[in-house]
């Protein structure tokens, strides 16, 4: 095999729609990124703008009939995942690209002990004929203690764990086959902070030391600063803004969107009283607006913004989405 | 708890004395809340933070006397009011109002905007006329910031910013002095949080509101409040004006709660030497002595042996831990 490359996603123009007898919606509209080896992608964004469905695409889950993909491309380790048969799918599934899903509450199987459903991951994934085995029983034990459960607790029910001890679970489900690629969907989004400083530390230790890539999907701007090497802020099914951690964090040229998403949260540094939220609401995705679909809400709005869709400005590895930064609003 | 605007001799709009509330469960008695004294004055805002399961939502609840109190006094004005009879209870709930968490399950899914609204108006014969009901809420809508044309549509039909609006409104409709805020903001989205916050905090300043803001998040309630409780497994664990509790912490959880919070920022990355190790522990018969000790990371003989002292350090800061004593 040829060495490995140092990129390991790369996601190009993807296009996902929903499709209903009633309505289509547009969830993602084009969207670009790549992720290399070893690093955290962070996926920033309100309910509906399609970070979700950005993940579910990239493992191919999207409800079968009404979610489609439209157009794009998406190369995973130099493979292209929309062209794999089912079968070859299934094999990187859990094994070299595995999720955790928002809810721990509600992605484990309330009748099977903590331990079988970890045991049920490696067994699939070929680690062992069957659950029993000594071999995958020494690995399930292994995978608990990764993430801070004692095995002794392995034959215990997920009702039996509190909702900080269920999410390691779910981590150690997704872990137990030691995946190339982690998405975390809002993984600590359901927890209360001490619990969620408790899983994003552990996050961050397992991810060095096993050397996963991960993209992490949240809301909380917050939880990107003390995790992401990158960010990738996405509004209406597009990414209006990326670039490193340094680059959207640090004062100076943002996506109007973004800087609307900082003023939103509550600094507890400032002596202000008075949030400066984002006026109106998440365009309807069955209708988007013509232009730049922030146009609505953006308090710098332009002519231009509603009639042209906004060019992309590139600084270094900072790139924006906006008219605001176009050259004279020519695209590109 | 003093601040500027308060005259030394005036009456706590609401003041819990003792209150305790246990529920009996087949392991033993779950103390929810647990001997907590707490005064709101008129016009301000008393934040109430803690983890899940500190029994915050329950000391909410016990105040409106939504559920029957174990032992202690809740009082209006000065009045207790743990003793009244149901007719006088429910002439009481017009001044006491609460905005429960969920937009999508506080809200009958089969009424109207307008319907909603109404309800509250209707049942209490506010006004005598179906016509001043109904002008009275378009100008709830008007104030809450619902546009007058969703006055039929029905809750499905909105998103949750929206939805909350209507709590929020249906709340105001009896014009009550005091309203209980149950993490009112937790369920939307952040641009659509500093929208609600923002309105809540508008509407205290024209109606002179009292407020008791129930969340997890340490960062809204700094935004909010004037004074925060911290809980801990149903007790009161520090109480300080809320620029002061941000600025001079002194119980531990509270210092680690707020080193737990996730800042925007680039150099503000969570030290691992700040994270709480362990989880709340179990609220049902607790062990004598300061709840928090299991997970403390200064926890002396001491604390394990007696019940903490709520101690008063000057200027409305209180705190109970042993760390605090001579």
């Amino acid at each position: 095999m040829a060495e490995k490359s140092k990129e390991l996603l790369r996601v190009d123009d993807l296009a996902i729609i929903y499709k209903t007898d009633l309505e289509t919606v547009h969830a993602v509209n084009g969207i670009t990124f790549s992720l290399e080896r070893g690093r955290t992608l962070g996926l920033v964004g309100e309910t509906g703008a399609g970070k979700t469905t950005t993940a579910l695409a990239l493992l191919r889950l999207l409800p079968e009939r009404i979610g489609i993909v439209t157009g794009g491309s998406i190369r995973f380790d130099g493979e292209d995942l929309m062209s794999l048969p089912p079968t070859e799918m299934r094999k990187i599934r859990g094994n070299r690209i595995s999720m955790i899903f928002q809810d721990p509450m509600t992605s484990l199987n309330p009748v099977l002990t903590v331990g079988d459903q970890i045991a049920e991951a490696l067994v699939l994934h070929g680690e062992g004929e069957k659950a029993r085995d000594k071999v995958v029983q020494a690995k399930v034990d292994e995978v608990l203690s990764l993430v801070g459960i004692p095995p002794t607790r392995k034959n215990e029910y997920p009702h039996q764990f509190s909702g900080g001890m269920k999410q390691r679970v779910v981590i150690a489900i997704a872990l137990a086959c030691e995946p190339d690629l982690l998405i975390a969907d809002e993984p600590t989004t359901a927890l209360d902070v001490t619990i969620q400083a408790q899983v994003l530390k552990m996050m961050r230790d397992l991810k060095e030391r096993l050397d996963t890539s991960m993209i992490l999907i949240t809301h909380d701007l917050g939880v990107v600063a003390c995790t992401c090497d990158d960010v990738a802020v996405m509004y209406a099914g597009k990414i209006i803004e990326c670039g490193t951690r340094e680059d959207l964090f640090r004062e100076g040229r943002h996506h109007p969107y973004t800087v609307g998403l900082f003023g939103s949260i509550p600094d507890i540094h400032s002596e202000t009283t008075r949030l400066s939220p984002i006026g109106g609401l998440m365009p309807d995705p069955t209708n988007l607006p013509p232009g730049c679909s922030f146009s609505p809400r953006c308090p710098r709005c332009m002519e231009i913004c509603r009639t042209t869709e906004p060019p992309e400005t590139t600084d270094g590895t900072h790139k924006i989405l906006c008219h605001l930064y176009g050259e004279g609003g020519r695209s590109r | 708890m003093t601040g500027p605007r308060i005259r030394k001799n005036e009456v706590p709009l609401i003041e819990t004395v003792d209150l305790k509330k246990y529920f009996k469960t087949s392991r033993g008695m779950l103390h929810a809340v647990d001997g907590v004294d707490l005064k709101i004055m008129r016009g301000r805002t008393l934040g109430v933070v803690g983890e899940s399961g500190c029994g915050k939502s329950t000391l909410g609840r016990t105040i409106l006397r939504l559920i029957p109190h174990t032992s202690g006094d809740v009082r209006y004005g000065g009045e207790s009011i743990v003793g009244y009879g149901k007719s006088k209870m429910r002439e009481m709930r017009r001044h006491m109002q609460i905005i429960f968490q969920d937009p999508y399950s506080s809200i009958n899914p089969r009424m109207t905007v307008s319907q909603i609204i109404s309800e509250f108006m209707i049942v209490n014969r506010t006004y005598p006329t179906r016509r001043e009901i109904d002008d009275r809420t378009a100008e709830l809508m008007d104030t809450v910031g619902l546009a007058s044309r969703l006055t039929d549509a029905y809750p499905h039909e909105l998103d949750g910013g929206r939805r909350q609006r209507i709590g929020i409104a249906r709340a105001l409709s009896l014009d009550p002095s005091f309203i209980v805020c149950d993490e009112p903001v937790s369920a939307l989205d952040v641009s659509i949080q500093a929208q609600i916050l923002n309105l809540l905090m508008d509407l205290q300043d024209e109606r002179e509101l009292t407020y008791m803001f129930i969340t997890h998040n340490l960062s809204v309630v700094k935004h909010i409040s004037d004074d925060i409780a911290v809980m801990y497994l149903g007790k009161c664990v520090e109480l300080a004006p809320s620029k002061e509790l941000f600025s001079n912490p002194l119980h531990p959880y509270t210092k680690a709660l707020i080193a737990a919070i996730p800042e925007p920022r680039l150099d503000a990355c969570l030290r691992d030497s700040d994270i709480i190790r362990g989880e709340v522990t179990s609220p049902i018969d607790p062990p004598a002595g300061c709840r928090f000790a299991a997970r403390c990371d200064y926890c002396t003989p001491a604390c394990t042996e007696r019940d903490q002292e709520f101690r008063d350090m000057g200027d409305g800061h209180f705190v109970a831990c042993t760390l605090m004593d001579g």
